[in-house]
């Protein structure tokens, strides 16, 4: 086991090195570099100036040796103009030349400066990631209960009315695209003239103007119900559907088992049958699904941090390349590699742990 | 419950009947079945596929499925009418006084809970046992089903155990509430012999010491002689006979059930004296049936006007023990008359070798640990195997599951390479050739029937239309004509009408599908044909017809036919010489009649007192195996039979366990691979005796 997991975890470095280098190569293009240096140094720069500029900044020299720098396997740039003032990757304001250590990428736990936010880049990501990891235990608390209790209700009987209603919203919520979706619900309840919450105000239901709040900034100082709500549920909804059919389609296989019939004609009651004997069997294929709904998740952050306007990773992330801030969007690509890797491991585990063929043979 | 008399029936079955309804139609599957079940009485259900067993099992449960309805009839279970509960009287009924066991015993243990867990349940439900208490009794009844080390296997999960210990779980699991009825549908058609053999003796030592009724499901009527004291014949979804075994199997008063004796291969049946006779036509499909007596299009004694009049009623024969059959003509029948259709045929002469092995063997390497790691391991498939087989004759390779069988077709199909030796076809090696780089006479000459006929035809091809796709194949004929011309010739060859060269495979019967298999086989001209399993998929009344086949075939061409079989009936009833295979090693091998008379291999004698036998005249004596098959991954030392065998105490100075024995010879080329000294050898007893008429 423990062998397993040390060559998974092996694996796993191996691709995180190869998919931050893809990453890195495509963010650092010479346009990128161009787009760079007019936004650092000046826009009317002339071309040659502009070569210098990249020169002079470490954006020189060949894509392998910037990425190890980037990485803090080989020494930093260093760049001594012509009034002999020393310059480098670095070295700092703090940090003067004489003092820099040699070595300064990510594995120094130097990340970089964001040009966007004009901060230090790890700073900003620990202040997203924060306000992500909030969205994102929303998210699962909502979803992970609900899409394995509709699975299993829909599972356990196939066929039966509480299955085709089940299913046919499963269905629907998984056909509906999150920018759709969150659209949909600030619509009908975020809005203060359309859709639920002008009706519920007239019949003195809710005391403010809309049921919840169609925007979330004000969610990243203070959580509550009321602004919360839409982009949970807009993220949530499509896992939902998705985990959902899974685990139906898990259930009603399990449900067709020879061993269920075995605990039926045992004498054991319909609840136990499904509790006892069904869930566990059922649950270890959807177990791999929502773990694997992770990586999948930050695509729907991505997309609902910026229509509820939210300042988490995905916002950031947007903003990083809408904004050509490079240091930026590689740390925000770390992350997401590192979020698909682990969570692949995860399941891994979990599959093996659950399912006891495997663990013990 | 407390009004029941205990001298009245526990199951009483009244003119029950069962529909399936599907899209299409009402699919009657059972109907106006009756029979009655005492306390303390074993009985059994024989009939063939899809005649129904199931389906009345399942309905005594009240189990049939969503589409399954009880259409009429009663079932009484001690005096109470299950068929009139609801689901909650059904739940404390099931697994407290009914239990059943079905045929996987894999499929029927829930994989993620622990065996212990699983049968501490039923006490738990039922008679709200604490749970401490419930291990302890479970750990008590898995003793009691005589698994070793009960402690460990009431924390394993169920596939850290093999089949049959599996399977004993599952009658563990039955017995845990002391039920007084046991319904068991096919409990070991899925096992090997021997641990057959074990399963039955145990069903039967625990149905005596708790007293439990017992319904028992099976298409073996060996098995149900063994096991029951009443039988009760099915046919397409109706009783047609039903007493007491001994008079049911000595006086059979029904045509089915005679038919049904007459097509079983046993001792004293003979391929060229006294050959199989089988039963003419095809079961009808339940929507399909004949008007008046369903077995009417099958029956000899048929009369036009009286059997097809009017449904056919149960009757009681007067004077026997309980006994009633389903025919109109039962009085006027000569009961003893021999056979008519029986024609004796002649002996194949026996010409010179055709294929010759020579010391070969067979490894595969695996690798073990479940993450891809640990160390290779060796399978030894095959170890120094040598024989030669003659034109004419049949060998036949026997042996249980994982014993090497179907690697050696393998190797010599060309499937797979051999490690080392030769084999020699026609005085060529082929050793080393695997079957793409073999010549198409090679290829051609050695053919193969598989065991599945369902699998092995392509489906979407008609029957004609394969036949000419593998003349083509072995380069028959110069003109498509000359092609279809054979492939004629060969539909004739396997007795199938020349019309069903245009059918689709699914238009086939399984035994029909099988006769194709072989005419495939027997397209180039085949000299050699290995038959693996051909008909243990297939009914018994088919069996014989398709094993007859292969005999008028192999008559015909002068075929050697190997024929690769766990059913040692079959193999008395149509091999010349025997081969017996044990963990990849010929353990003996000689004339039939060698074989299957003292001196025997110890693991020999153990196979042939495994095999039950259909006829009340012959006794066997009963030698029950310990344990379960080594696996081939990790043999024992020594003798590869050692940690089963009842003789080696016989051995001087624990050779068994060190040293691997030395083929003997005995007189008449009879061989044996054992320790045992020629003195102990001589005193071995037959293990069957045929008692005179
Ligand atoms: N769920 C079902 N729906 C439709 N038809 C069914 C269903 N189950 C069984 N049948 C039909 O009922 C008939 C009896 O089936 P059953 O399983 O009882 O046979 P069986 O005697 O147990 O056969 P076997 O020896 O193969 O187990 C068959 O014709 C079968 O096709
Ligand atoms: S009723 Fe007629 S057809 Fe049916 S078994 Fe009897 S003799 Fe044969
Ligand atoms: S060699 Fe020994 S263990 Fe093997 S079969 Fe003979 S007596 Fe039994
Ligand atoms: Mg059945």
């Amino acid at each position: 086991m423990s062998l397993f997991v040390l060559r998974r975890l092996g694996l796993m470095l191996l691709m995180a090195l190869v998919l931050t280098f893809a990453v890195f190569c495509l963010t650092n293009l010479q346009p990128n570099l161009e787009k760079l240096a007019r936004s650092e140094g000046s826009v009317r720069m002339t071309d040659e100036s502009i070569a210098n500029w990249i020169v002079q900044n470490g954006h020189g020299g060949s894509m392998v040796t910037r990425y190890g720098q980037w990485l803090g396997v080989v020494p930093g740039w260093t760049y001594t103009d012509d009034k002999g003032v020393t310059r480098g990757r670095c070295i700092s304001a703090e940090v003067p030349a004489e003092a820099a250590p040699r070595y300064c990428g990510i594995l120094q736990g130097n990340w970089g400066f964001s040009t966007f936010a004009k901060s230090p880049v790890t700073t900003v990501l620990a202040r997203s990631l924060g306000h992500t990891g909030w969205l994102m235990l929303a998210v699962m608390l909502v979803m992970v209960p609900t899409s394995l209790l509709l699975g299993v209700l829909s599972g356990m009987r196939e066929g039966s009315r509480t299955d085709r209603v089940l299913s046919a919203f499963a269905i629907a919520t998984t056909a509906t695209p999150e920018y759709v979706s969150g659209v949909i619900f600030v619509a009908l309840f975020g809005s203060a003239t359309a859709g639920l919450s002008p009706l519920l105000n007239q019949w003195g239901w809710i005391e403010g103007k809309t049921l919840f709040l169609g925007t979330a900034t004000s969610a990243m100082d203070d959580i509550t119900f009321w602004n919360f709500s839409l982009p949970v549920m807009t993220i949530a909804l499509y896992g939902i559907g998705y985990i959902a059919r899974m685990t139906r389609a898990s259930m009603t296989e399990v449900m067709t088992q020879q061993y269920i019939r075995t605990a039926r004609l045992k004498g054991v009651s319909f609840r136990n049958v499904v509790m006892k004997h069904a869930l566990r069997n059922a649950l270890i294929a959807p177990f791999t699904v929502i773990m694997l709904q992770f990586p999948w998740l930050l695509n729907g952050v991505v997309i609902v941090e910026t229509l509820f306007n939210y300042k988490g990773f995905g916002w950031t992330l947007v903003q990083a390349a809408g904004n050509n801030d490079i240091n930026m969007l590689l740390a925000c690509s770390v992350v997401a590699v590192f979020v698909v890797l682990v969570t692949q491991l995860i399941s891994d585990i979990g599959y093996v742990f659950l399912n006891p063929r495997i663990r013990l043979s | 419950m407390s009004d029941w008399d205990p001298s009245k029936p526990i199951l009483e079955i009244e003119n029950l009947s069962i529909s399936f309804f599907t899209r299409l139609r009402e699919i009657p599957a059972v109907m106006d079945f009756s029979c009655s079940v005492m306390a303390g009485e074993a009985m059994g259900l024989v009939g063939e596929s899809g005649c129904g067993k199931s389906t009345v099992a399942l309905a005594v449960m009240r189990d049939l499925g969503k589409n399954g309805r009880i259409t009429g009839g009663r079932i009484l279970f001690k005096g109470r009418d299950l068929t009139t509960m609801d689901d909650e009287e059904l739940r404390q009924i099931r697994g407290s006084e009914i239990a059943m066991i079905y045929q996987e015993p894999m499929a029927s243990l829930n994989p993620a809970m622990k065996i212990g867990a699983q049968l501490a349940e039923v006490p738990m439900i039922h008679q709200g046992m604490s749970k401490a208490d419930a291990w302890a009794l479970a750990r008590q009844i898995v003793a009691d089903v005589r698994l070793p080390d009960p402690d460990r296997i009431i924390n394993a999960y169920p596939h850290q155990l093999s089949g049959g210990q599996q399977q004993r779980i599952v009658i563990a699991m039955a017995l845990m509430s002391k039920p007084a009825l046991l319904i068991l549908d096919e409990p070991t058609t899925a096992l090997d012999v021997t641990v057959e053999a074990g399963i039955v003796d145990l069903v039967k030592a625990l149905g005596e010491k708790y007293g439990t009724s017992m319904l028992f499901i099976s298409h073996n009527l060996g098995l149900i002689m063994d096991v029951c004291d009443r039988l009760c014949v099915m046919y397409s979804g109706e009783a047609v006979e039903t007493g007491n075994v001994h008079q049911v199997f000595d006086e059979m008063r029904h045509p089915y059930t005679q038919a049904l004796f007459r097509s079983i291969p046993l001792p004293g049946a003979d391929k060229n004296a006294r050959p199989l006779i089988s039963i003419p036509g095809n079961f009808p499909l339940p929507h399909e049936r004949p008007k008046g007596c369903n077995f009417g299009p099958r029956c000899d004694y048929f009369t036009e006007g009286r059997c097809n009049a009017a449904e056919v009623e149960m009757r009681e024969i007067p004077g026997g023990d309980r006994h009633a059959s389903r025919c109109v003509k039962w009085e006027e029948i000569d009961w003893t008359a021999p056979p008519a259709a029986r024609i004796a045929k002649e002996k194949t002469p026996v010409g010179k070798v055709v294929l010759k092995m020579e010391d070969l063997k067979k490894y595969y390497s695996v690798s073990g640990g479940a993450f891809g790691g640990g160390a290779k391991k060796v399978v030894k498939a095959n170890e120094t195997l040598s024989f030669e087989a003659r034109e004419g004759e049949t060998l036949a390779i026997v042996g249980e599951s994982g014993c090497g069988k179907s690697t050696f077709a393998k190797v010599l199909m060309g499937l797979e390479t051999a490690t080392s030796g030769s084999i020699l076809l026609f005085d060529e090696n082929v050793q080393s050739t695997p079957i793409q780089q073999r010549n198409t006479d090679t290829v051609s000459s050695v053919q193969m029937v598989f065991q599945n006929p369902f699998d092995t035809l392509n489906p979407s091809m008609s029957v004609g239309r394969q036949i000419i796709r593998a003349l083509e194949i072995f380069r028959f004929g110069a003109s498509d004509q000359e092609r279809q011309d054979r492939m004629l010739e060969l539909l004739d060859l396997v007795k199938l009408p020349r019309a069903f060269a245009d059918r689709m495979p699914r238009q086939l019967s399984g035994g029909q599908k099988q006769r194709v298999g072989i005419a495939r086989a027997f397209a180039g001209g085949a000299k050699v044909v290995v038959a693996d399993e051909p008909v243990s998929a297939l009914d018994v009344s088919v069996q014989a017809a398709v094993t007859d086949l292969l005999m008028d075939i192999q008559r015909e061409n002068r075929t050697t036919l190997l024929f690769i079989s766990h059913d040692l009936s079959i193999v008395r009833y149509l091999s010349d010489r025997v081969m017996v295979m044990y963990l990849g090693h010929v353990v003996e091998m000689g004339t039939t009649d060698q074989v299957f008379s003292p001196p025997y291999h110890p693991y020999t004698e153990a196979l042939l007192s495994a095999v039950p036998i259909a006829d009340t005249h012959v006794t066997r004596k009963r030698i029950v195996l310990e344990g379960d098959i080594p696996s081939a991954m990790n043999p024992p030392p020594g003798c590869p039979f050692q940690t089963r065998c009842r003789w080696k105490s016989q051995v001087p100075g624990g050779l068994c366990e060190r040293e691997m024995p030395p083929v003997q010879m005995l007189e008449g080329g009879h061989q044996i691979k054992c320790h045992l000294s020629s003195e102990v050898l001589a005193t071995m007893e037959p293990v069957i005796k045929i008692a005179a008429e």
